[in-house]
């Protein structure tokens, strides 16, 4: 859920297994003493999947993570048991699909990494770019794929969008790692109108070619 | 490298099998097919011919019984009317949506239903697509119980990829019409992966192109070491081989028109040509030209067809496949030469333009090892055992359609996007649009259009009590959970002030609760009787918990107990065992509860025992070293 996550101290709390009552640790998957699958907690996305919480990610390691606890935790493990701990294996995977859809995703990542820092960051919605030269770069890629008419020119120009997109993530890197966060912000802002501008060369690439 | 395939959490239950076996069931349009798995190794029940295939045409007559299979589908020609075939593609419909494909059904509807559910007249009876599918289930477990010598109670049952929610919702009313546990609903093209995984151990992107006799899925899989992780599916739930048998059975019968000069078809014209056309079709995936005769009434109509003429009749049903694919693989931002591999699942792929056609996309010739009429059952009573004994396999799936709300104007507002993995749950803030308004109506749309009359209308509800507020200030989060059946719930929220509503959504095509409950009533006896199983076996599985619980909490923390205490907790475990080997639900509720009572300060000092050691920072490592062991 797209709420704001809060960030504790984990494993801080004792909290009791819902099924044995006895003390279980804040951020443990099930219950030492009784095996009980436990509630997901309100944990960080990077804490959930045990990466450290920064920007660059391995794709690899981020799918061997997500897959070992959805081995865990996933419903199908559930599928026998009492109704309460096929509720509970539910809210687990649903957490972790969306730590998952977050982490792997550079622009989410980089978003949700503003908003952990406590700035405001909306990915989804168009919002406006106050910055005049990305404003400029935006109406000037716009116009180029406007006048575009062959599958040929929206291919050159969706080619650039995702060279542009693939620099950007790696600026993006190299802002995190030096702490800039005024610059990854703005490169996130980037990110979101290359992003939406080679999802329209894609949809107007493909009703060309469907139109031939 | 943890290697332990069972967590301490779900070493598989002694006696879990007092609910029955598992069997998986792919519930075609055309056919059914019933396997069960053991010890990994799955095999297709058969008849004494050795066909795993049951037609799933269901035969009603006028005393009440009913057939299915091959002896119902001997009746299409004699009692056309009181035999229902393809149900299939009417599950989740409302009578709205059946009208728009008047004609190429073939079935009577019952005009003067009422409700959103549509209705089929057969054999003087007026009954909901959800009934007939239920009797094809219940034949299936009947002829499963018959060649496995044992009761089946449980089953995995798959469903195209891209059904809705109310087809989704639909299927499982059937099952449990039938007196079926559904262990799961899983998509046939993630079944047939797993079955063609498990069995090739095949490691990279893969395609499951599935052409069913009235449903087209196309899924994009990675498969790796026992995870297959669909990313982008799609499909047409009313695009499959019988529209290659109407296309045909359409040319036959112009000719046929235009050779005997008549002008109006009968629907018995019209069912001869559909058979007709379904053996041509099948005689020319294998031979290159073939004649047929259509007689009815004692008119003769000869008609050659050669393979050329067959391909022109359905290339654009097969073109519309491949823009399917190339959408997916769009959709995952993949090439096709990316694709290691593609797997041919339903008996349409017999098909050679079908087959010519997909190699061409994927610039490779595709797989097509398994039985691609058995390979979803395989996959599917695969997916039973794992889902009952245990495994190490996983698979995760996604939504194959957007979800959404419709807003102001009649614009959809997605709240779920299409490939989105299951479970999930996303939340969406609306806001009201005029001062002081207190209800506000909720419509829950699925589809990729932009306007809410495209899409295909899944539930409305109010969310009422908002309190007063100018425009704009109210915030209603709506939040959208699917389960990992692909089952959809909504609640609504307003949050500043908490007034809240929760709304399992009963899809407005779907079996309302009543209508549900008279179902069972008046389905067989022993519908009722299993029902009543599944609860005592529900509240034994329960029961059987609390008592293990409650003996790991002793061998963990009994020096805590006087030994008076101890007696007391072993006897009311002692009671709940006794209540557990009787079938009184009842006295298994009342001694598990007695036994919450006897343990309740034990569980007090045992918390107080773990906050004092976690302050002291020694048990909270320890405990966490253990859960945080990773594969
Ligand atoms: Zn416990």
């Amino acid at each position: 859920m797209n709420q704001t996550p809060e960030v504790q101290n984990p494993g801080a709390e004792v909290t009791p297994c819902w099924s044995c009552k006895g003390p279980v640790a804040g951020r443990a998957l099930f219950c030492s003493t009784c095996g009980a699958i436990q509630g997901p907690g309100n944990l960080d996305h990077f804490t959930r999947l045990g990466l450290p919480r920064r920007f660059a990610v391995e794709q690899a390691e981020l799918d061997r993570q997500y897959f070992g606890f959805q081995r865990r935790l996933h419903p199908d493990r559930f599928a026998t048991r009492s109704p309460r701990e096929k509720a509970l294996s539910q809210v687990q995977a649903t957490a972790l699909n969306e730590a998952y859809n977050t982490l792997k995703d550079p622009l989410k990542r980089a978003a949700y990494l503003l908003r952990l820092s406590g700035r405001k960051v909306d990915v989804e919605s168009a919002g406006t770019i106050d910055d005049p030269q990305l404003l400029m770069e935006s109406m000037e890629m716009r116009e180029a794929l406007a006048e575009a008419d062959s599958v040929e020119e929206v291919s050159r120009h969706l080619s650039e969008a995702e060279a542009n997109i693939a620099d950007s993530h790696k600026d993006l890197a190299a802002a995190f790692a030096a702490d800039d966060l005024d610059e990854a912000g703005r490169l996130v802002t980037r990110l979101k109108y290359l992003g939406k501008l080679a999802d329209e060369a894609r949809q107007r690439r493909a009703k060309l070619a469907a139109m031939k | 490298m943890l290697l332990q395939i069972h967590e301490p959490g779900e070493t598989p239950l002694p006696h879990a099998d007092e609910r029955g076996l598992a069997v998986g069931i792919d519930l075609g349009t055309t056919n059914s097919v019933v396997a069960i798995a053991l010890d990994g190794s799955p095999a297709v029940l058969r008849n004494a011919e050795g066909s795993g295939l049951v037609p799933s045409v269901v035969a009603y007559s006028e005393d009440g019984s009913v057939v299915v299979g091959k002896e119902a589908s001997k009746q299409l020609l004699d009692r056309p009317e009181t035999v229902v075939s393809s149900v299939k593609r009417l599950m989740g419909r409302g009578a709205g949506d059946v009208k728009a494909l008047a004609g190429t059904l073939p079935f009577v509807l019952d005009e003067a239903a009422e409700g959103g559910m549509v209705r089929l007249k057969v054999a003087g009876r007026s009954l909901t697509p959800v009934e007939v599918s239920a009797d094809i289930l219940r034949a299936l477990k009947a002829k499963a119980e018959e060649s496995l010598d044992g009761t089946v109670g449980r089953a995995v049952i798959t469903v195209p990829a891209y059904f809705d929610d109310a087809a989704r919702s639909a299927t499982k009313d059937a099952a449990k019409l039938a007196g079926i546990e559904v262990l799961r609903l899983v998509n046939e093209p993630t079944a047939a992966a797993l079955a063609y995984g498990l069995d090739n151990a095949a490691e990279g992107l893969y395609a499951v192109y599935d052409l069913g006799g009235g449903t087209f899925d196309i899924s994009l899989l990675r498969m790796e070491k026992g995870v297959f992780q669909v990313l982008a599916t799609g499909g047409d739930a009313a695009l499959g081989g019988d529209d290659f048998d109407h296309e045909v059975a359409e040319y036959f019968l112009a000719e046929r028109a235009r050779e005997l000069g008549e002008a109006q078809i009968t629907p018995d014209e019209a069912k001869q040509a559909l058979m007709t056309a379904r053996l041509a079709k099948e005689c020319l995936s294998s031979r290159d030209s073939g004649e047929w005769v259509i007689e009815v009434d004692g008119r003769q109509s000869r008609h050659v067809l050669d393979r050329n003429g067959f391909e022109a009749l359905i290339a654009a049903e097969v073109d519309r496949t491949i823009e399917l694919c190339r959408n997916v693989l769009e959709d995952a931002g993949v090439q096709p030469q990316d694709v290691h591999g593609v797997v041919l699942v339903g008996g349409s792929t017999r098909v050679p333009l079908v087959r010519r056609r997909v190699a061409e996309f994927f610039g490779k010739e595709p797989l097509a090892d398994i039985n691609p009429d058995e390979v979803v059952a395989v996959g599917a009573a695969l997916q039973a055992e794992a889902l009952t004994v245990g495994s190490d396999t996983l698979l995760l799936d996604v939504t194959p359609l957007s979800l959404g709300i419709e807003t102001m104007g009649g614009i959809v507002e997605k709240v779920i996007p299409r490939n989105t993995p299951i479970p999930v749950a996303m939340a969406q803030e609306f806001t009201t649009y005029q001062d002081g308004q207190s209800a506000m109506a909720i419509h829950v749309l699925q589809g990729e259009r932009e306007m809410a009359d495209q899409n295909r209308s899944l539930a409305r509800f109010e969310l009422h009590g908002i309190p007063p507020m100018t425009a704009g200030a109210a915030r209603i989060r709506v939040t959208f959970a699917v389960d990992a059946d692909g089952l959809l719930t909504v609640s609504a929220e307003e949050t500043t002030t908490g007034v809240e509503q929760h709304v399992a959504v009963k899809p407005s095509y779907g079996l309302t609760d009543d209508e549900m409950a008279q179902m069972l009533r008046d389905s067989m006896e022993h519908a009722r009787e299993d029902m009543e199983t599944r609860l005592l076996a529900e509240a034994r599985v329960e029961a059987r918990r609390a008592v293990l619980a409650v003996r790991s909490a002793l061998d963990a923390d009994q020096d805590l107990l006087s030994d008076d205490e101890r007696t007391a907790i072993h006897a009311a475990m002692n009671g709940v065992e006794e209540a557990v080997a009787g079938v009184d639900r009842d006295a298994i509720s009342a001694a598990v509860e007695a036994l919450d009572g006897a343990t309740r300060s034990f569980a007090e000092r045992r918390m107080d025992r773990g906050i004092r050691s976690a302050l002291a920072g020694v048990s909270v490592d320890r405990l966490e070293n253990k859960v945080e062991g990773r594969d």
